[in-house]
């Protein structure tokens, strides 16, 4: 008994197994719980998968890593709930692939931002900040207006989202390209079946140039429905306690 | 495997990376096809050359060091590009004007580009370099498989070179310090699992019978960033030849896997295996043993123990469930033990020979780092407890926090090791000036200083501006007004910068000309100028 | 089971449990007799160059 450590000292192989167990411990207890205990994600009403343009321009603030100077994770404490609205449920991220809760506020938190501007001011914050934010650091990002967002790969996208469970419908993969025009063109044919298919989706031409669907279109149109979801008057804080 | 062997599989690997380029789903998914099969073409370019020339591969001497020559110099070109990219953000952020309105040099991409060259380019380097040393020096065995090492090292030069160049062009998974997509979490899974089997078949080829402490904190470095990677990076790809991928996971488990791995990489990668080079470098360096080397296997089983529970404390107040955030609490407070005790071992190693801290500006190095490790694990539990993290997470102060683990800990420790290799491993019998070190200690020094205070002092005030009320009940600051006022402090934070960086490039002129074999005429260090007349 | 059980427990036994080993672990390792086992394995870098 005595000797044994001295025998783990010893063995490369026994070293490698402890160490590795003992790593894997603290995750197992702590991350696994998270997959099945049924309290982990609140009850809501309200949640639905992203529509396709919406998606496209998620994965825009994902590659232009707008995440790392703004937030989507609204803390419950007075000031943030004051500023921000609603602190944030974890309902209300049950479809991102992946969180977008980041890490740091150089800019302001955008669990909510959505309805909270106009198209016309996000569009004009976007190309050039400083115009309507004097202090603001944020980057120009005027190239998004004159990029055309690929709508040809979109119901891939819904695909690979289906294989990691998000709840889409046969229908909204078949008609996710077409989708994804329809709701950023003005009087498209499709924009009724896109409001039914995702319910409180903007349907409208979002940057000011209804004959193209820009990268500009995507992001607005996401941030224009973000934390807009939740039926918050059905919601009840008590029956969801974690 | 003989060169043709190995040329036979480059040109295979080249084909397949031709074919992908040309039926890829995206130009993102084309342009880093045509990148790994550049990378495969010089291989069978040198591969070629190496078999036309003579067989001597070195095999007949004790270690193999030409691939620890190479680290220690990809190290340093790393190490520069990394700060030179953190002091252009930092610059970015007080002056956005130098985003210069192109995508490729937004702060947003540019920000991935800093923490990963820094993280896993100059980090990473040091590392296997130094574990590549070390394992061989406290084994008496030569690295296992052959040159496998080497593909070690020009595989994880292949790695850094896709993940900055895909940050540049936008692929990113946005996972912070896992931003990599999909193939190229693959590719290093290779590179790391050749790694693991050399760090390994070195350890058991070893001629010692006890596995000295440093490897240890190396192997579980290894091993548990393996899992890390493993886990944290499971995604579908859009198309199996597309740039694009989802995360197996979404929402709340999303946020705790990531922040089990965002944390580890600080635990693992930035603390356990630096330890490693800790317990080794210390002791050469001061030519004593360690202070305790009880105390080190009490360190190396709580450390990496405790580590892995402490995540959580990056979600405090989120929707994360509050019992997983209470865990994270507890285990990061108690890391506070652990850490304290690998650090009192690292500076009593001196007790006795305060004395070098005058004379040896390579130990003072070590030393400061040491200083640093001990102030940045007392602050990461402070800020772990809730209360303290309502206020600091969002702000300046988490970067502040950081900075001093990385420069001050990290980057200190690194620059100690390097300045103890180089004369070694090029057989010169000192360096080319110890005063140049001297110039460079204090350069990084107050430069921490001046970043990490600057942060400090945002990140708090910052965090006050937010929750600042008015007798009527109003908040009184606008966001807006809290930007505005970070200014100054984003100015002073990218002089700090620069400081380092600074001393950084005096480090790169010393070792350049140490290898060249100069010496600089120079007085010695220490000797007061009494004694010397 | 609830939140309210796991913490009770956690905060009692759990406590208890990990202090226990820690405090084993500690007095294992500085167990006598092991010192000069524990000063080779110390020297070992101070060998070779």
């Amino acid at each position: 008994m005595l000797e044994k450590h001295e025998k783990i000292e010893k063995s490369a192989t026994l070293l490698f197994v402890l160490s590795f167990i003992v790593v894997t411990i603290g995750g197992l207890v702590e991350i696994a719980p998270l997959f099945y205990l049924e309290n982990t994600i609140e009850k809501v009403k309200g949640m639905r998968p992203y529509s396709p343009l919406e998606l496209a321009g998620r994965n825009i603030y994902i590659r232009e890593g707008c995440y790392l100077c703004h937030s989507q994770m609204i803390r419950p404490f007075r000031d943030e709930v004051e500023r921000y609205g609603h602190y944030s449920l974890a309902a209300e991220s049950m479809y991102d692939h992946p969180f977008q809760w980041g890490s740091k506020r150089t800019g302001p938190d955008l669990a909510r931002v959505g309805n909270r501007y106009s198209d016309e001011w996000h569009v004009q914050h976007l190309i050039n900040p400083q115009s309507v934010v004097p202090e603001s650091v944020m980057p120009r990002y005027a190239f998004l207006a004159k990029t055309e967002v690929r709508t040809d790969d979109a119901a891939m996208h819904l695909k690979a989202n289906v294989m990691v469970g998000v709840p889409y419908t046969k229908a909204m993969l078949e008609n996710a390209a077409t989708d994804m025009v329809a709701q950023a063109t003005p009087d498209h044919d499709g924009a009724d079946a896109v409001a039914a298919r995702y319910p409180k989706a903007h349907t409208r031409d979002f940057d000011g140039d209804p004959k193209r669907v820009t990268e500009m279109d995507a992001l607005v149109a996401y941030l224009q429905m973000l934390g807009t979801l939740v039926d918050f008057k059905a919601y009840k804080a008590e029956d969801n306690l974690r | 495997m003989n060169s043709f062997g190995k040329m036979a599989v480059y040109g295979l690997v080249l084909v397949l990376a031709v074919l992908a380029a040309l039926n890829a789903h995206d130009s993102l998914f084309a342009a880093h096809a045509i990148v790994f099969a550049l990378a495969c073409a010089i291989a069978i370019v040198v591969t070629a050359k190496r078999a036309g020339a003579s067989a001597d591969t070195g095999d007949g001497e004790k270690y193999l060091d030409g691939v620890v020559r190479a680290g220690t110099i990809a190290t340093l070109f790393w190490g520069v590009a990394g700060f030179l990219v953190g002091v252009t953000i930092a610059s970015q952020l007080a002056f956005p004007a130098l985003n210069l309105e192109w995508a490729f040099t937004n702060f947003g991409r540019l920000r991935p580009l800093h923490t990963s060259a820094v993280v896993f380019a100059f980090g990473g380097n040091a590392l296997i370099a130094t574990s590549f040393y070390v394992v061989q020096r406290t084994t008496g065995a030569r690295l296992a498989f052959g040159n496998l090492a080497w593909f070690v090292f020009w595989g994880y030069q292949l790695f850094i070179v896709l993940a900055a160049t895909g940050y540049l062009m936008g692929v990113t998974q946005s996972r912070e310090y896992a931003e990599p997509e999909w193939y190229v979490d693959i590719w290093l899974t290779i590179v790391w699992v050749a790694y693991l089997l050399v760090f390994l078949g070195t350890l058991y080829k070893r001629k010692e019978p006890h596995i000295y402490v440093a490897n240890w904190f190396y192997l579980s470095f290894i091993v548990t960033i393996a899992m890390l990677h493993i886990v944290n990076n499971m995604a579908m790809p859009v198309s199996f030849l597309g740039s694009k991928s989802y995360s197996l996971f979404s929402g709340v488990q999303d946020a705790l896997t990531q922040w089990w791995y965002g944390h580890n990489a600080v635990g693992f990668f930035l603390t356990a295996g630096f330890l490693g080079m800790m317990y080794y470098f210390v002791p050469k360096q001061a030519n004593r043993p360690i202070y305790s080397y009880r105390l080190s296997i009490i360190h190396f089983w709580s450390l990496i123990f405790m580590y892995i529970w402490a995540g959580p404390h990056h979600l405090h107040y989120t929707a994360l469930p509050d019992w997983a955030q209470t865990l994270g609490v507890a285990f990061s407070i108690m890391l506070w033990m652990p850490s304290w005790g690998g650090m009192i071992n690292g500076l009593m190693t001196l007790s006795g020979a305060w004395d070098k801290l005058r004379t040896d500006p390579i130990i003072r190095m070590m030393i400061i780092s040491i200083a640093f490790y001990g102030m940045s694990t007392f602050e990461g539990p402070m800020m772990a407890i809730k209360s303290v993290n309502s206020l600091s997470h969002y702000t300046d102060w988490t970067i502040g926090h950081v900075h001093s683990g990385a420069l001050g800990w990290v980057g200190m420790v690194s620059f100690g090791a390097l300045y103890y290799l180089t004369p070694r491993l090029w057989n010169r019998d000192r360096l080319y000036s110890l005063r140049l070190i001297n110039w460079h200690f204090w350069l990084a020094t107050l430069g921490i200083v001046v970043y990490a205070s600057s942060m400090w002092v945002s990140g708090i005030m910052q965090g006050l501006m937010w929750r600042e009320y008015d007798a009527q009940g109003f908040l009184v600051y606008s966001f807006a007004e809290s930007v505005a006022a970070m200014h100054p402090f984003y100015i002073i934070r990218a002089i700090g910068g620069a400081m380092y960086l600074a001393g950084a490039l005096i480090m790169c002129w010393n070792i350049y000309q140490t290898i060249r074999g100069n010496k600089r005429n120079e007085a010695p260090m220490g000797v007061v100028a009494s004694e010397a007349a | 089971m609830e939140y309210e059980t796991f913490r009770i427990f956690s905060d009692s036994w759990g406590l208890v449990y990990m202090v226990a080993v820690f405090v084993g672990v500690a007095l294992f390792i500085f167990r006598p007799g092991t010192k000069k086992h524990h000063e080779e394995a110390a020297n070992i870098p101070l060998k070779r160059d």
